[in-house]
């Protein structure tokens, strides 16, 4: 099962921090997506360094995680030579993680 | 004023349409208009426009978007707040001045506030996480003001607020608590009127702009996105919705997605006027495009004020070239090697750099193609010391035609200075805002 098929997501920037929100799109999905949307497993799908510092914040409320990732964007929007330099695309590429059954 | 006001999202950022917000201005009923034009770059680059014209510094749609909206303004008594002042906002007062008696609209009072430069107080910043602000190479140096100076210019008659950089939900707070008169210290209305401004900041972004997914969430007429418009109540709950015969959608999906943009801690939302607390925030679709906001809330405002200090951080230059059809990958792969080569052989040293195969690994670096991709476009990027330097980068992939792999086409080059924004800290009694007026 994708990601994808449970959640939608948005990306936001400030300075050279990141953080993606992942949304259920029904608040039956919100268990399996706190169960197999761990830090570890995003850290893995963004190919991001094992010291990076990766925060979840849990949401039930609003059947929401809010990844916050310090250092994400090689030194923020104006700085970086990415070509997304934003990271607006990140959401979108988390949503192609599979989060098995 | 009544018990609710209503509040039109104009601009998500300085180079946003402006027919949505003339159609908010003719047809949204409302008594505010804001524009957040005012990115954390944009500043800096501001501040490099003032230095070659005194004059100006301001945003440079300024008097396009002010042509545009202000006939149906005036009609309406709609009063207009923008960061559109950015790095002059007296200069952008008094062409707004000028465009409004272009225009016969005389009598018009505008206000600018100012205050946020604090370049001349760079060696009082503190560090604002691990890394010490920068006291060299400084461009800008600006602190996000908060919303008194905006509702005290709109308790004062004004009709257009422009201002330089202030927090984008200030910016709507401003109007609030100027039309409700809410205490300094009512941390939970200042809490859910910062979550309603944070909700608008972004335009389009609330009504079904940078959303749609097509077969997971569809949206309809995107071309004609509508801009998003907040009814708001004493209490600082809200309707938030958009105009009929607009494209688009706003549903608790889009609300929700634009709630946790640009979020940290859901709890601690830090702003100049606030600690908003956004994880108890409800939801509730009421159809045909709106939604109700209640709960939310905030304790104390942060005892010390962000600041945004731009510096200059050398030259961006930047390559590509494509490579098509069977082991276009490899060669990608191999032009990027090439290119890695001759910065070495030329003793060029790059401060960055990246190589990208875009269609595979550009955004998510170390991602491998999952099958033979049709066409690849090799990218390079460095930041250099020096401009001369970045536009060697460009004309090493451009070498790549003849020198290089088989098969390259399509070399684009660019070269662009590099502004570095990091953030300090400055203690609020070292920051003071003044209003100062036009007439039209």
């Amino acid at each position: 099962m994708l990601l994808r098929d449970l959640a939608h997501a948005r990306t936001g920037d400030k300075g050279d921090v990141s953080n993606i929100a992942v949304i259920a799109y029904r608040a039956e999905d919100y268990d399996r997506l706190q169960r197999g949307l761990t830090e570890d497993r995003v850290r893995e799908r963004l190919c991001l360094d094992p010291d990076q510092p990766i925060r979840r914040h849990e949401l039930p409320g609003l059947k929401a995680l809010n990844f916050v990732i310090e250092g994400a964007l090689a030194g923020g929007v104006t700085r970086s030579a990415s070509l997304d330099a934003h990271g607006k695309c990140l959401g979108a590429w988390l949503l192609g993680v599979e989060l098995g059954d | 004023m009544g018990t609710a006001i209503r509040i039109g999202s104009g601009a998500g950022f300085s180079e946003d349409r402006i027919d949505p917000a003339v159609d908010l201005a003719e047809r949204g009923r409302l008594d505010f208009l804001v524009f957040e034009c005012l990115a954390e770059r944009t500043i800096a680059l501001a501040v490099g426009a003032r230095q070659a014209d005194q004059a100006g510094g301001y945003d440079p749609l300024l008097e396009e978007r002010l042509r545009a909206v202000l006939p149906a303004c005036y009609l309406n008594g709609t009063r207009i707040v923008s960061n559109m002042g950015a790095a002059n906002p007296q200069g952008a007062a008094r062409r707004a001045a000028e465009v409004a008696r272009d225009l016969g609209l005389v009598g018009l009072k505008i206000a600018a506030v100012v205050g946020d430069d604090v370049r001349d107080r760079i060696d009082e910043l503190e560090p604002f996480g691990q890394e010490p602000p920068p006291t060299e190479d400084v461009v800008s140096a600006n602190a996000y003001l908060g919303h008194e100076a905006i509702a005290q210019a709109l308790d004062e008659g004004a009709h257009i607020v422009l201002t330089g950089r202030v927090a984008d939900p200030s910016l709507f707070l401003g109007p609030m608590v100027h039309a409700f008169g809410w205490r300094a210290d009512d941390w939970d209305r200042l809490g859910r009127g910062t979550a309603v401004g944070h909700l608008l900041e972004c335009a389009g972004q609330l009504t079904g702009g940078y959303f749609a997914d097509p077969g997971f969430k569809d949206v309809a007429d995107l071309a004609r996105l509508g801009f998003p418009i907040a009814e708001v109540r004493d209490d600082g709950s809200a309707v938030l919705g958009k105009l009929e015969n607009t494209g688009g959608c706003v549903s608790v999906a889009t609300c929700t997605e634009q709630l946790l943009y640009e979020l940290h801690d859901p709890q601690a939302y830090l702003t100049p006027d606030v600690t908003a607390d956004f994880s108890t925030i409800v939801f509730t679709d009421l159809g045909e495009d709106q939604v109700a906001l209640s709960g939310g809330g905030g304790g104390p405002r942060p005892r010390k004020l962000k600041v945004s200090v731009g510096v200059d951080d050398g030259w961006l230059g930047e390559g590509q070239i494509s490579y098509a059809g069977p082991g276009c990958v490899e060669r990608a792969h191999l032009a990027l090697s090439i290119v890695d080569e001759r910065l070495a052989l030329c003793g060029l040293e790059p401060l960055d750099a990246r190589f990208d195969l875009i269609g595979i690994d550009a955004v998510a670096r170390g991602a491998a193609a999952v099958a033979a991709p049709s066409e690849v476009r090799a990218r390079a990027a460095c930041r250099m010391r020096t401009e001369a330097e970045a536009r060697r980068i460009g004309r090493e992939v451009a070498a790549l035609y003849t020198n290089g792999p088989s098969g390259g086409g399509g070399v684009s080059t660019a070269v662009r200075p590099v502004i570095g924004i990091v953030s300090g800290l400055i203690d609020r009694t070292r920051v003071s805002q003044a209003l100062h007026w036009e007439i039209s």
